[in-house]
């Protein structure tokens, strides 16, 4: 098989804020009841986390579990390692209604760092970007411009976003573009 | 520009998060049902200046449906709720009388 690429291939912009593709990075659309034990369960044994409470993003050393919709979870694990976390998934839950999907490579990411992050995302989604809107490891689905996309904070400086690949490069562009220097508007106090 | 509470997410969304869905409320006439009842079912819509209940999406969000009692005239936003019922929550029509007097109440007077 050919070699898996990430959709701008690890390209990066720095500018007010650095913009960097972060890579492949394995990602896997959970939908099911997530109040049902067995879920949290087979959860918990792929990734070693509980549930993350809603609009929540939970980190852990094998990755990350972040709630997307009242039946739906996105994990995020190794690159290499999400057709096999599918597979102990669906295991742990045969014989239920769930859908366990490696979305992957219909998936781009983006890292944002800076003191900048906040403003230069604020330009084009409609979300409240001040500390108390999004505290920091809250993941808000919303739109970018007019693509639909995802992102938290994991601190004050470190922004992750992920939208679909197909998009990948245009929002790659729009991010460079609104991280131009000098385009951000003055943090006082 | 409007902004509505989504009930599963708990967050404040914009408009352009949202899908309008139409009216909310609608009963369905099938099949052995009279003729007016049908076309009133398809196409027969209210359009008040004033209170109306509506269904609309998180789209962009977590993709649910959820219905959301507004004035037409002010964006005033009385109240959002859960789809999954036949008329709105008793605290949203309660806040609708407090802040509109002269509303005849849930599915009163308001057709066209």
């Amino acid at each position: 098989m050919s070699d898996a690429v990430s959709v701008c291939n690890g390209a990066s912009f720095s500018g007010a804020v650095q913009v960097l593709d972060a890579g492949l990075c394995g990602m896997i659309t959970l939908r099911g009841d997530l109040a049902d034990e067995k879920l949290s369960a087979a959860v918990k044994a792929a990734t070693g986390m509980g549930l993350p409470k809603p609009r929540r993003i939970k980190k852990g050393k094998r990755g990350a579990v972040a709630w997307m919709s009242p039946d739906e979870l996105l994990i995020f694990v190794d690159y290499d390692l999400a057709d096999s976390t599918v597979t102990k998934i669906e295991r742990a839950l045969q014989g239920q209604y769930f859908l366990a999907v490696n979305v992957s490579d219909a998936r781009a990411t983006f890292a944002l760092q800076g003191t900048g992050v906040r403003e230069v995302i604020a330009k084009g989604a409609p979300v409240d970007m001040s500390p108390q809107g999004l505290p920091v490891g809250e993941i808000r689905r919303t739109r970018l411009g007019q693509v639909a996309a995802a992102f938290w904070l994991s601190d004050e400086e470190h922004l992750t976003l992920v939208c679909f690949r197909s998009v990948g490069s245009f929002v790659y562009d729009w991010l460079c573009n609104a991280a131009t220097e000098g385009t951000l508007p003055r943090l006082t106090g | 520009m409007l902004s509505l509470h989504c009930p599963y997410c708990g967050v404040d969304v914009d408009e352009t998060d949202l899908t309008p869905g139409g009216e909310a409320h609608l009963v369905r006439s099938g099949s052995g049902s009279d003729d007016a009842d049908f076309e009133a079912y398809l196409f027969m819509r209210k359009n008040p200046r004033g209170v109306h209940f509506e269904r609309w999406r998180h789209s962009f969000g977590c993709g649910k449906w959820f219905h959301a009692a507004r004035a037409t005239d002010t964006l005033e936003v009385f109240g959002t709720y859960s789809a999954q019922t036949k008329e709105p929550p008793q605290d949203v029509q309660e806040r609708i009388r407090a802040r509109r007097p002269d509303w005849k109440g849930f599915g009163k007077g308001d057709r066209i």
